[in-house]
């Protein structure tokens, strides 16, 4: 569905991501990992149109979306969500979920713009009624509204950009199922960019790894956590974590 | 605050419509045609401002709406009726030509104000440097029609320049409450919080802020021409330079800008300002108006944001939940 092909982005002479191709399949939810500044949120800023890259190609559904306007890309059929939670404190609620729901879908009718609010929100556990305002919401409310917004614009494919910062264990396994949920019962495919390593495991069907906007490592979350340069430049001599993460991706199968 | 055709907006509807029949004192008369006029300018300003994009140069849009009347009609002869229609593509193709620049290239906040500020100051500066036409600082006068008076859109009973004023000011708040139940609203205080949170989306950013702020300048060129058509003499002073961008920032401030009436009260309280200092103190007092705004215009940004207008209805509405709750 998704096929990038030798992303490259440069910032004056820094090279943040250099020469990076996947493929992600249909219905699939692909782990993306990595230290910071190892490139993930670049790659996503690339794909959801916030900057144009350097170099390659980005094809969705066959159609290239290098380089279009972030608009164009949400109207593809490519959503996402931000690492910290950006929502729209003078609207309400249902109006943040709304606007997605509107123009995400290319502004054609709020009647259908409100009804894929009321089902977004329902979704992922929020209220549904039209005057609660944002302030009332914690952390994890805040990534259940992000959440909200980008299903609401209809998405067929979700960038999720690390969803689980700030959230207590609970919360974040409650947000890990989450995303598999969506997955399940909208059929939507997801990226998934996350430092939690453990519970990231736990949910994707592949793991991608990166270091220094370099692809060192792609395959099943146990093949990876395994691998030698992963656990050099990811986990570092952190042994504990590793093997958190190993048991984890034993735990699901 | 959104404006519902309830009967209570009909009955005040009907009032103002009933009012010069009743009572036809010419002075005031003149007064509530200009506070009318000068109400539809400062709403034009806020339909824009009330998101954060601030133009200090709105000026320049009224005086190419009403320059570029009065210059059709005394150079070709060609009546307002068709020259109001292409002064204000002349003043949307002038805040096109402004606007998809800074707002293709992010240029934002005290950036824009700025580039719009520039805009004014160049409106002006083509008005006195082609005064062979414009009559330059001196200003200009519309000729006095020969023929129909309706063709050439001058009449001398004020009971008419009324009843025109008033619609076009009623058709100012009737766009405003219009762009205050669309989705464009939202997508605007979208835009205005979050850019790029905003394009996340599915907001086509530029063509948003290019949509509000031409029908922004639309709507003041079109304050621009009835003005020069009501008073029959214009000059940069009168409906361009930088002095009239800050008064319709100023005013548009002080009413209000959130809610639909602020800039008709921001427009109520500078005009007879302007008018008792005038008469009350005479010549002594030129310039005395600007002081003041001055003044004021600081003590309201920092104590009263929401404008005067802004403030009473929320504190009517904070004390009637309290008793409610």
């Amino acid at each position: 569905m998704l096929v990038v092909n030798g992303l490259v982005k440069r910032f004056g002479g820094f090279t943040a991501v250099n020469n990076v191709s996947f493929k992600v399949d249909k219905g699939e939810i692909l782990g993306l990992i990595g230290p910071n500044g190892s490139g993930k949120s670049t790659i996503f800023n690339m794909l959801s149109g916030t900057f144009p890259p350097s170099a390659g190609s980005i094809s969705f559904e066959g159609r290239e979306l290098a380089g279009l306007a972030p608009h164009r890309i949400i109207n593809a059929g490519v959503g996402r969500t931000f690492q910290i939670p950006r929502p729209f404190k003078r609207l309400t609620i249902f109006e943040n979920v709304a606007l997605a729901g509107f123009y995400g879908q290319g502004s054609h009718s709020s009647a259908k713009a409100q009804e894929a609010a009321e089902r977004a929100l329902a979704m992922v556990g929020l209220p549904t009624d039209r005057t609660a305002p944002v302030d009332g919401l914690g952390a994890a409310g805040l990534k259940k509204l992000e959440l909200a917004k980008a299903l609401a614009t209809a998405p067929k494919l979700l960038l999720a950009d690390e969803s689980l910062g700030g959230l207590d264990e609970s919360e974040m396994d409650q947000a890990a199922d989450m995303l598999r949920k969506i997955r399940d019962e909208l059929g939507i495919t997801i990226i998934w960019v996350e430092h939690i390593m453990g519970v990231l495991m736990r949910v994707v069907d592949r793991v991608m790894v990166l270091d220094h906007g370099e692809k060192i490592a792609e395959g099943l979350p146990s093949k990876v956590v395994s691998d030698p340069r992963v656990v050099e430049v990811y986990l570092g001599t952190d042994a504990h974590s590793t093997q958190a993460a190993a048991a984890a991706a034993e735990a699901r199968r | 605050m959104t404006l519902r055709p309830t009967s209570l907006n009909l009955i005040a509807g009907l009032v103002l419509i009933a009012l010069p029949f009743v009572y036809r004192d010419p002075y005031h008369l003149h007064i509530l045609i200009l506070i009318l006029i000068w109400s539809f300018a400062y709403t034009s300003w806020a339909v824009m401002g009330r998101f954060g994009l601030v133009s200090l140069g709105h000026g320049g849009f009224m005086g190419v709406g009403a320059y570029v009347t009065v210059l059709l009609w005394n150079h070709f002869g060609l009546s307002p009726w068709l020259g109001i229609p292409i002064a204000l593509a002349c003043a949307g193709l002038l805040a096109l030509v402004v606007a998809y620049p800074c707002f293709r290239f992010r240029i934002t906040g005290h950036y824009f104000a700025l580039v719009t500020l520039a805009l004014s100051g160049i409106v002006l500066q083509v008005i006195t440097a082609t005064r062979n036409h414009t009559g330059g600082s001196l200003g200009i006068t519309p000729e006095r029609t020969k023929g129909s008076h309706i063709w050439a859109l001058q009449f001398d009973d004020k009971i008419v320049w009324y009843l025109i004023a008033l619609g076009v000011w009623a058709g100012g708040l009737l766009i405003w409450s219009w762009i205050d139940r669309s989705m464009g609203r939202y997508a605007m205080e979208a835009i205005s919080e979050d850019e790029d949170a905003a394009a996340a989306a599915g907001v086509n950013v530029t063509a948003q802020k290019l949509r509000i702020t031409v029908i922004s300048a639309l709507m003041t060129a079109m304050a621009g021409a009835i003005y020069a058509q009501y008073q029959m003499f214009i000059s940069p002073d009168t409906v361009s330079g930088i002095g009239i961008s800050l008064q319709m920032v100023f005013a548009a401030v002080v009413g209000g800008i959130y809610v639909a009436l602020g800039p008709t009260v921001g427009a109520i309280i500078t005009i007879l300002l302007a008018e008792v200092l005038r008469i009350g103190f005479g010549t002594k007092a030129v310039g005395w108006d600007n002081l003041v705004y001055g003044v004021l215009l600081v003590v309201f940004i920092i104590f009263l944001p929401k404008g005067i207008l802004g403030s009473l209805l929320s504190s009517i509405s904070t004390r009637s939940k309290r008793q409610n709750g």
